[in-house]
């Protein structure tokens, strides 16, 4: 596999997508945008306790609140694993909310693994 | 500035609006990104709080020269034992709820981190006041 090396200005969105197999469901003004840090989780509760700062969230859930919950913590992109796909509902929220989704085929453990891989730097 | 949101109980496609509003209102006024976060992060738990436990409840946001106010009202079972509901972990939510990536016990302490003071008065099968304050300079905190 060919090993992609993050610099300092972090990775962009769009290459993101790339490194997962990813489809971007909301093309926008964030996909060039860099994250430097990432986070997996199914608990949005657990999301919102940490300092996220140019970070992607990476999750399985597919609801409104995960949504909501990136809005609220600054974080500018989801990866939704598992092969889930996204309703018009949570695409037109995450739009409004200025959050670009991914979603991705692989499960959230190989999206972690890509991303580490990557140099993408875990929060803690 | 004072601002009043309703709060539907069970209602999860809208829960998070009110805060989604606050963030937009609160980087209108130009105030500090971190102070931002702290208020909207505080008052999402708690709106999603409403949503969860609660039939129906209000947001009023209070935004002065020194301090964000947030006072959540609701109608709904209320706190038995509100030192409980403080601790990490303990929680009475639904399996639904836990479903959508909530209900962990952690909203409450989550909101005490995140606050400069949160205060909770309930009283059991009526509702529920939850009052936090972010103060917008630490050195307005006993003014």
């Amino acid at each position: 596999m060919k090993q992609q090396t993050i610099t300092q200005e972090g990775v962009t969105i769009k290459t993101l997508s790339g490194i997962v197999s990813g489809n971007i469901v909301n093309p926008g003004p964030h996909n060039n945008v860099a994250v430097k840090t990432a986070f997996t989780s199914d608990l949005m509760s657990d999301v919102l306790t940490i300092d996220a700062c140019e970070t992607v969230l990476v999750t399985g859930l597919t609801n409104p609140q995960v949504v909501r919950t990136a809005e609220m913590s600054d974080i500018l992109c989801i990866i939704i694993g598992r092969n889930k796909k996204c309703s018009r509902e949570i695409v037109e929220l995450a739009t409004q909310c200025q959050v670009t989704v991914i979603e991705s085929p692989f499960s959230l453990y190989k999206i972690s693994g890509l991303l580490y891989e990557s140099g993408i730097k875990p929060i803690f | 500035m004072k601002t009043q949101y309703d709060i539907e109980g069970g209602n999860f496609s809208k829960a998070g609006f009110a805060s989604s509003e606050v963030k937009r209102m609160l980087k209108q006024l130009n105030l500090d990104i971190k102070l931002i976060k702290r208020v909207v992060v505080a008052m999402y738990e708690g709106e999603v709080n409403i949503v969860v436990h609660a039939y129906h409840g209000t947001a009023e946001v209070d935004v002065s020269e020194k301090r964000i106010r947030i006072l959540f009202t609701d109608r709904g079972p209320g706190i038995k034992d509100i030192d409980q509901a403080m601790q990490a972990g303990f929680s009475t939510a639904t399996e639904k709820i836990r479903e959508m990536g909530f209900g962990a016990g952690m909203g409450l302490p989550n909101i005490k981190a995140h606050a400069d003071e949160l205060n909770i008065s309930s009283t059991p099968g009526k509702g529920t006041q939850v009052e936090i304050i972010c103060y917008i300079k630490k050195d307005h905190q006993n003014t």
